[in-house]
């Protein structure tokens, strides 16, 4: 950009950062290999925060770990979780253990770079559909930690003026249409979501239709079932009643509802810590998301502790992961950012504790997670990008161009 | 070069002599330098250059047994192979070409007139000089930070804009192109030819696009932050011309207009160089906007070659083709600085250098600089 910081600019950055992993790499044998000699076992952690409420938290657990095991634990907090991985990754010393989410977590296993965790010793008690989104070519990768589904989110003062009551929750695509319609009103659009696969994804899902075949080696994106489900988002924007959040000139679906420029949203739990921080005031309700032709779907978003192929303390990583992802643990993360526990047995309690959230923990019987496909997340990058024109262009060249995409990394 | 400096060859410097020790002293002076420079540009740079020519995954030194030779195939991946890379690539490609071709010139001519403006003895010219360059010496992080506010939807420049009962767009989520845009109102429709031809994954009619709104208020931001820079370089320019030129020119009758076309200009022809080259090879590596502001989005119309580099090897672990990106990149300035060269070289030089033979040297060596201002009377 400016003249005297060419130096610091883009490529001179790559190159500093390659030159840091030589130099890294290079010592790595000889500095890192006898840390442990006399002293206690320390095992470092990177996680990417959603804020200081996960950060205190985390800490929390792994100051417990420490005292019971006296395995020190260490927590960093990464600005950008996938950055220093890979920086990690490419030097040889790498975090033991990290934040993974389900869409990296075959790129990652490909390559090498992660330890499968078969032999953790609390493997049997998560979802089998968790443990299923982070099993690549038939080995575990990362130990579920917690998840969150997709809900429909509602302003309970909209709903009440615009003389809805608890009887019109809508069931199908017909009543959702029909209540957006119903609260749309000047300076507030009845839906609003983010032009994402990552939302409007559930669409596909409710249509009978998915990125892949069953057996997941052929791309599905074009498939009749999208194609429908798509239209019919369409239809909503054309009516007037649902607004993308990039027509709203606003960041997310949580935005918009929060600003109430929309009634109704398409999010995930963490918009209660939106809403408890940024918009107090707004009272809202959260409902499961209505059936489409194929019935009810909703996404699923997964969090996982990985383990490093390159960590020098595997025992001591994997009794750090076991210990992070007991119930108890869980039940602490869900009282501290809202997340869903990954053990069954915590399940029970998590209802007890927010029976306002039920909705979330329901799609768990029927939601979906992202397909366990090396590379995937920059295919879904390029659907999320293309979706951003949804407004103004046919469906069938977005769906057609992202199958193309698709099926080249499935082969 | 380096040793030139020291007085001596370097296949000589243990020879004894009257210089010998100078030339072992101008290398151990020069050895800090040596040793940062290598380890910091040399040795990162041949290594980007094995990645782009290996499948290197991210796991371990690039050196290691993870990294295989395979040729030249993750450039064809890029240039030859359709398919998502490819796509992102174009598009990128495309973006950042109109982001230079609207950037450069107008923060040329921008940081030009406000040179000239502060190049008078007026009285306060002191606080404008600096109040001018003080965008450059903000972090360009916290200008894009502030910009993103300003140009939110509901943001100072639409409120603006409706007091003049004028709608402002979404701008940072707005991926219609500008010249997209005003062929719309023209009346002129997408031509079905243009569109299903493609060049680098992108069709003829989005190369056609312009830059999208988004990459408007990059530009505007590019033109705002660096004019304050080369301002300061064309004063510097400017304040090395000698007064008793312009006053010829004004004794002879010339315009204000004139003297500036005439005299000014080509005077200061050595300035515009460095200006235009330095503005062309930071617009070219655009990376901290997009990567705090927009990430490439809407529709990947903020997309830069050097924020999908650090993407592509980053986020999808793809290296080797990351690094064949930054590659292509680098040959792509290196190709506009020389087209640059070529624009503003000095035609009188070009025809002295062309000359061989004893005539060169003779005379005034910089005889040819002094120019008369032409058509006057």
């Amino acid at each position: 950009m400016k003249a005297h910081r060419i130096l610091h600019s883009a490529r001179w950055r790559t190159a500093l950062a390659l030159a840091t992993v030589a130099a890294l790499a290079l010592t790595a044998g000889a500095a890192f290999g006898s840390r442990q000699s006399g002293k206690a076992t320390t095992v470092t952690a990177l996680i990417g925060s959603s804020g200081p409420a996960e950060t205190f938290a985390v800490n929390a657990a792994a100051k417990a770990f420490s005292k019971q095991s006296g395995i020190d634990l260490k927590v960093i907090v990464a600005s950008d979780l996938g950055q220093q991985l890979a920086q990690g990754f490419a030097s040889g010393n790498p975090p033991d253990i990290f934040y993974l989410g389900n869409d990296q977590v075959a790129t990652y296993a490909k390559a090498g770079d992660l330890a499968p965790l078969d032999n953790l010793k609390n493997v049997k008690s998560f979802y089998p559909s968790l443990r299923a989104a982070y099993t690549y070519k038939g080995h575990l990768y990362a130990a579920p930690k917690d998840f969150s589904t997709l809900a429909l989110v509602i302003n309970t003062a909209s709903w009440n003026s615009a003389r809805l009551t608890n009887k019109d929750y809508p069931k199908t695509w017909k009543q959702l249409a029909a209540v957006a319609k119903k609260l749309t009103r000047s300076g507030q659009v009845g839906l609003c979501t983010n032009p994402e696969f990552h939302r409007l994804g559930v669409f596909m899902i409710q249509a009978g239709g998915w990125l892949t075949s069953k057996d997941g080696k052929t791309a599905t994106v074009n498939s009749k079932a999208n194609i429908a489900a798509f239209n019919f988002v369409k239809s909503m924007i054309n009516a007037g009643s649902m607004k993308l959040t990039n027509q709203l000139g606003v960041g997310w679906g949580g935005e918009g509802f929060g600003k109430q420029k929309c009634a109704m949203t398409i999010e995930g739990n963490w918009i209660a810590g939106a809403m408890t921080h940024d918009y107090p005031t707004v009272s809202y309700r959260v409902v499961q998301l209505p059936a489409g032709p194929a019935g009810k779907g909703t996404l699923q978003y997964d969090g996982g502790w990985g383990l490093a192929a390159a960590s020098k303390e595997k025992p001591a990583a994997l009794a750090a992961i076991s210990y992070l992802t007991l119930p108890k643990v869980q039940l602490g993360n869900a009282k501290a950012f809202g997340v869903m526990p990954t053990v069954r047995s915590a399940s029970a309690r998590w209802k007890k504790l927010y029976p306002q959230f039920a909705a979330f923990l329901a799609g768990a019987d029927y939601s979906k997670s992202i397909p366990t496909v090396p590379d995937i997340q920059t295919v879904l990058g390029d659907f999320n990008q293309q979706l951003q024109g949804l407004p103004n262009s046919p469906v069938k060249p977005i769906l057609d161009r992202v199958n193309g995409e698709l099926q080249a990394i499935l082969k | 070069m380096a040793t030139r400096v020291a007085g001596g060859r370097w296949w000589r410097w243990r020879e004894p002599g009257i210089r010998g020790h100078q030339a072992a002293a101008g290398w151990l002076f020069l050895a800090p330098v040596l040793v940062i420079l290598g380890l910091f540009l040399l040795v990162p740079i041949v290594m980007a250059a094995w990645v782009s020519v290996s499948d290197w995954n991210g796991n371990g030194s690039p050196f290691g047994a993870n990294a295989h030779y395979v040729g030249l195939a993750n450039y064809r991946h890029l240039l030859t192979e359709p398919g998502l890379d490819q796509n992102n690539f174009g598009q990128a490609i495309h973006n950042n070409l109109y982001y230079v071709v609207f950037v450069v010139p107008i923060q040329t001519a921008v940081a030009l007139f406000l040179a000239v403006l502060v190049n008078r003895r007026l009285k306060g010219v002191g606080f404008f000089r600096t109040a001018f360059y003080f965008p450059s010496v903000t972090s360009s992080v916290a200008i894009t930070v502030v910009f993103l506010f300003l140009f939110s939807a509901d943001g100072v420049i639409n409120k603006l804009l409706s007091l003049f009962g004028a709608t402002g767009p979404a701008w940072f989520y707005d991926p219609r192109g500008l010249f997209h845009v005003i062929l719309d109102q023209l009346g002129v429709q997408q031509s079905s030819s243009l569109s299903s031809q493609y060049f680098l994954g992108v069709s003829y009619w989005d190369w056609l696009s312009g830059p999208s709104i988004a990459m408007c208020v990059f530009i505007i931001m590019a033109v705002f932050t660096t004019s304050g820079t080369f301002m300061l370089i064309f004063l510097a320019g400017l304040q090395s011309i000698d007064e008793s030129i312009d006053e010829a020119a004004a004794l002879d009758g010339a315009s204000e207009w004139r003297k500036f076309r005439h005299i000014t200009v080509p005077m200061i022809r050595p300035t515009l160089f460095t200006v235009v080259t330095l503005g062309l090879i930071g617009t070219w590596q655009i990376f901290d906007q997009i990567y705090v502001g927009t990430k490439g989005s809407p529709l990947n119309t903020t997309m830069t070659p050097a924020f999908l580099s650090f993407n592509t090897s980053f986020n999808s672990n793809e290296w080797g083709v990351g690094a064949a990106i930054a590659f292509i990149l680098f040959a792509i300035i290196v190709f506009f600085t020389l087209i640059t060269r070529l624009l503003t070289r000095n035609p009188d030089r070009v025809s002295r250098r062309r000359r061989f033979g004893p005539t060169q040297g003779i005379g005034n060596p910089d005889a040819s600089r002094v120019v008369t201002p032409e058509g006057a009377p």
